[in-house]
C-alpha cells in the first residue's frame, strides 16, 4: 500500500528524469507553447549555439503579445513587427507548428493551449509567461519560465526545478448571483495576499470548484501567480474530458480511450496530506473589484477602499496611501461610483466563450455610457468565430462596444494599446500594478459581467443591480 | 555568464513591499530581440522619473551615495509578477549585481541566477535590520555578501548565514553552462522519453489516434 499522494506529486513524480539533490529534479516538458515576445529571442540563442531543438512536435508557437487588435489589423509597433518575423522564420526552420495571424488557432497562448487540445490532464507544460499556471485548468502541471530557461527547454526537452511545497484551496458552497469564478480567486487572493502561494502548487478544489466549468476554472488556475504561486491546478473530470474530446492535438479514437484512462488515477488521493490548506466559504463572496495597485487589494463592490488613519503598521499604512494616490482614490470611500474611462474586457484571464456570454448578457439591449471607451478583444481567433457565429460581436457593437482582433492587446500594453496617463479602467485582465496598462494608468480588476456593467454605467457598478431586472 | 564570488558594495534599501515586475521595467521598454543593454536607464521608471521624465529626488537610487550601489535591499515579494527576464536585465544594468530580501516572486528569483545576479533571501527582521544599519551610516557603510561562505556581513560587521540551493551556488560560483550540462546527459533523457512514451503515447503524437 503506497502513501496517499496528491495530484501535483503524482504528475511531477512521473515526469522526473533524475533527482540531482536539495529537491532540485531534472522534470520532463511534455508541452511547450512559444510566443511572439520571448520565443524567437530563445530559438536565436539555441541556433547560435549551434544547437538543434530537442522534441520540435512537443513544441508549438502562436503569437499573441505584440499583435495589433485592430479589426483589420494592418501592422502594429514597429518592434512588434520584428519579433513576430522573427518567430516566423525561427519556427519554421526547426519545424515547430505556428498559429499565425488569422488561422483558427491564433490567440493568447493560454486561451489556444487548452482550446487546441495542446493542454493535457497530467501533462507538463511550460511557456515563457507567468500565466501559463491557467492551463492547470484541465489538470496539467503547467509553469511559466525565465527566457533562459526558454532555451533550455528547447535544446533539451527538460528543466531543472525545485520541487515546490503542496497547498490546497477549497472553495466550498454555492456562489450567489452575479459572483462568478474570476470572483472567487481574487476573493482568495484578497484573503492570503499577493505572496501567500509564494513556493507552493496550488490545488483548487471543493464543490464550488466541482461546479464550475472548464473555462471557470482556467480563469481560476490564470490567477495563481497573482497569489505568488506559479503552479496552480485542477483536478480533471468528465467535464474536463467532455471539454478536451475533438480537440486539434487532443488523443483521438482508441487513444483517447486509453488517456482518459490514466488521467482517472490522477486526482489527489483521499487523506493525501497537503502542506497548507485554506478553505474560503463561496456564500460569503459578493463580486470583486480590485480598489489599488496590487491584485491584493481587492473589495466586494459594495465596499469601501481602505482607511490609512486606522492601519497602525507605519509602513502598511504608507503602501495603502501610495496605491490610493497612484488610483486617485480618497480612502474609506464606497468603491461604486468611481467614474470609468475604458472598459477591457479580454486577456488570458477573461476572454474566453463563456465570459463573453455573461459579459454579452449584461450589455444585450442597453448602451455604452457617453464617457467610455470599450473594448473586447477575444481571447482566440476560435473564441471570436464562435462568438460571430453567436451573434455576440452585434451585442457588443449595437451597444457602443468595439470588436477587435484576438490577441494580449490592453491587458499589458505589449503591442502599445493602452491608456493614456491618469486614465481609469475596469479590465477584465489579471494585474492592475503600477503603469501595466500604460504609464500613470489606473486599472481596476473585475470580472466580465462587472466590466460589462461599468461601461454601460459609466462607473464601477454592482452587476447585481443590473442582472435583477433580466 | 559572469559569476559570483564576493561583493563588498554600497547596499541600497528599497523597502517597498510588492515591487513587481512591470515596476522593474515598462513593457514598452524590453519589446525587440536586441533590447539587453538598453533597459538599464528604464528600471524603476514609475519611482525614478518624474512624469516631466526628470529624475526622482525621493528615489533612492538617485541618491549618493546610493547612486553607485551594487547591492539592493528589498522588501517582501520583491520581483512578483512576469517572467520577463529583462527585470534582471535592467537591475543588472544598474550596476547591481546581488539582491538581499525576505521573499522575491518565484519566476525573477530563478532569472537572477540564471544571469549572474544573487538574491538573497533572509528573514523579514533581518532584512529590515539591514536596511536600518545602512541607513545610519547614511548609506557609507558597505554590506558584504560572500557567497562562498554564504554570509552577509552588515556595515557594524555583524555576520548573518544564509542558505542557497547547492545547484545554483556552484552555478553562480563557477559560471556553469547549464544546457551544455544537461545535454551531457541526453541519453538518460532520451531513455526516459522512450519508457514515456510506451505509458502515455499521446503525449509525443499530438492528435494522434495510434
Amino acid at each position: 500500500m503506497t502513501a496517499p499522494q496528491t495530484m501535483f506529486a503524482k504528475i511531477w513524480n512521473s515526469h522526473v528524469i533524475a533527482e540531482i539533490g536539495d529537491g532540485t529534479a531534472l522534470i520532463h516538458v511534455d508541452r511547450h507553447i512559444l510566443h511572439d515576445l520571448g520565443g524567437s529571442r530563445a530559438l536565436l540563442d539555441v541556433k547560435e549555439r549551434k544547437l538543434a531543438v530537442h522534441d520540435p512536435e512537443l513544441t508549438f508557437a502562436t503569437i499573441d503579445h505584440t499583435v495589433s487588435s485592430a479589426p483589420g489589423r494592418k501592422g502594429t509597433i514597429p518592434s512588434g513587427i520584428e519579433l513576430m518575423k522573427a518567430l516566423r522564420t525561427e519556427t519554421a526552420a526547426a519545424g515547430i507548428r505556428l498559429f499565425d495571424i488569422d488561422q483558427p488557432g491564433q490567440g493568447i497562448v493560454h486561451v489556444v493551449g487548452p482550446e487546441l487540445g495542446i493542454t493535457l490532464p497530467g501533462a507538463l507544460l511550460v511557456c515563457g509567461d507567468s500565466h501559463t499556471c491557467t492551463h492547470g485548468g484541465v489538470g496539467a502541471l503547467a509553469f511559466g519560465v525565465g527566457w533562459s530557461e526558454l532555451a533550455h527547454v528547447i535544446a533539451t526537452q527538460t528543466l531543472y526545478q525545485r520541487r515546490p511545497r503542496t497547498m490546497r484551496v477549497l472553495f466550498e458552497g454555492r456562489p450567489a448571483p452575479g459572483v462568478t469564478p474570476k470572483d472567487l480567486i481574487l476573493a482568495l487572493i484578497g484573503t492570503v495576499g499577493t505572496d501567500g502561494g509564494t513556493g507552493y502548487a496550488v490545488e483548487y478544489a471543493g464543490s464550488a470548484i466541482r461546479d464550475m466549468s472548464v473555462e471557470g476554472r482556467l480563469t481560476v488556475c490564470n490567477l495563481s501567480v497573482e497569489l505568488g504561486a506559479k503552479m496552480g491546478l485542477i483536478a480533471p473530470d468528465e467535464k474536463t474530458y467532455a471539454y478536451l474530446e475533438g480537440r486539434p492535438y487532443s488523443p483521438k479514437g482508441a487513444m483517447w480511450l486509453r488517456a482518459v484512462d490514466a488521467w482517472r488515477a490522477l486526482p489527489s488521493d483521499d487523506d493525501a496530506a497537503f502542506d497548507r490548506e485554506v478553505v474560503i466559504d463561496v456564500t460569503k463572496i459578493a463580486p470583486q473589484i480590485t480598489w489599488g495597485t496590487s491584485p491584493e487589494h481587492v473589495v466586494a463592490v459594495d465596499g469601501r477602499t481602505p482607511d490609512p488613519a486606522a492601519i497602525a503598521d507605519p509602513d502598511r499604512r504608507k503602501a495603502v496611501q501610495n496605491a490610493l494616490d497612484y488610483m486617485g482614490l480618497a480612502g474609506n470611500a464606497p468603491i461604486a461610483g468611481t467614474p470609468v474611462d475604458w472598459v477591457f474586457i479580454g486577456s488570458c484571464t477573461n476572454s474566453r466563450l463563456s465570459d463573453l456570454q455573461a459579459a454579452a448578457a449584461i450589455v444585450r439591449g442597453r448602451k455604452v455610457a457617453s464617457r467610455v471607451r470599450a473594448w473586447v478583444v477575444p481571447g482566440s481567433e476560435n473564441v471570436k468565430r464562435d462568438a460571430e457565429a453567436e451573434g455576440l460581436d452585434r451585442v457588443f457593437v449595437e451597444a457602443g462596444f468595439e470588436w477587435r482582433e484576438p490577441g494580449c492587446s490592453m491587458c499589458l500594453a505589449s503591442n502599445g494599446e493602452q491608456l493614456a496617463p491618469g486614465q481609469r479602467s475596469v479590465s477584465t485582465s489579471n494585474r492592475n500594478f503600477v503603469g501595466r496598462q500604460g504609464p500613470r494608468a489606473r486599472t481596476h480588476l473585475a470580472s466580465p459581467a462587472m466590466a460589462a456593467a461599468a461601461a454601460i454605467a459609466g462607473a464601477i457598478t454592482d452587476v447585481r443591480a443590473l442582472e435583477d431586472g433580466r | 555568464m559572469k559569476g559570483f564570488t564576493r561583493l563588498s558594495a554600497i547596499a541600497a534599501p528599497l523597502m517597498r513591499a510588492n515591487i513587481d515586475t512591470d515596476i522593474v521595467i515598462p513593457i514598452s521598454r524590453m519589446i525587440g530581440n536586441s533590447v539587453r543593454g538598453t533597459v538599464g536607464k528604464w528600471a524603476f521608471t514609475a519611482l525614478r522619473y518624474r512624469p516631466d521624465g526628470s529624475e526622482n529626488p525621493e528615489f533612492v537610487l538617485n541618491r549618493a551615495p546610493y547612486r553607485d550601489a551594487e547591492i539592493l535591499i528589498t522588501g517582501p515579494n520583491f520581483g512578483c509578477g512576469s517572467s520577463r527576464e529583462p527585470a534582471v536585465w535592467a537591475i543588472q544594468e544598474m550596476g547591481i549585481k546581488a539582491i538581499i530580501g525576505s521573499g522575491f516572486g518565484d519566476i525573477f528569483y530563478n532569472n537572477c541566477f540564471q544571469n549572474g545576479v544573487l538574491p538573497v533571501v533572509l528573514d523579514p527582521q533581518t532584512v529590515q535590520a539591514i536596511a536600518e544599519e545602512v541607513e545610519e551610516t547614511q548609506g557609507t557603510g558597505k554590506v558584504t555578501v560572500d557567497l562562498e561562505a554564504c554570509q552577509v556581513v552588515t556595515p557594524s560587521g555583524r555576520t548573518v548565514k544564509f542558505t542557497v540551493e547547492p545547484r545554483r551556488r556552484t552555478g553562480l560560483l563557477e559560471g556553469l553552462d547549464e544546457i551544455g550540462a544537461t545535454l551531457r546527459r541526453d541519453t538518460e533523457i532520451r531513455a526516459f522519453q522512450q519508457r514515456d512514451r510506451e505509458e502515455r503515447p499521446w503525449i509525443y503524437r499530438p492528435g494522434s489516434d495510434s
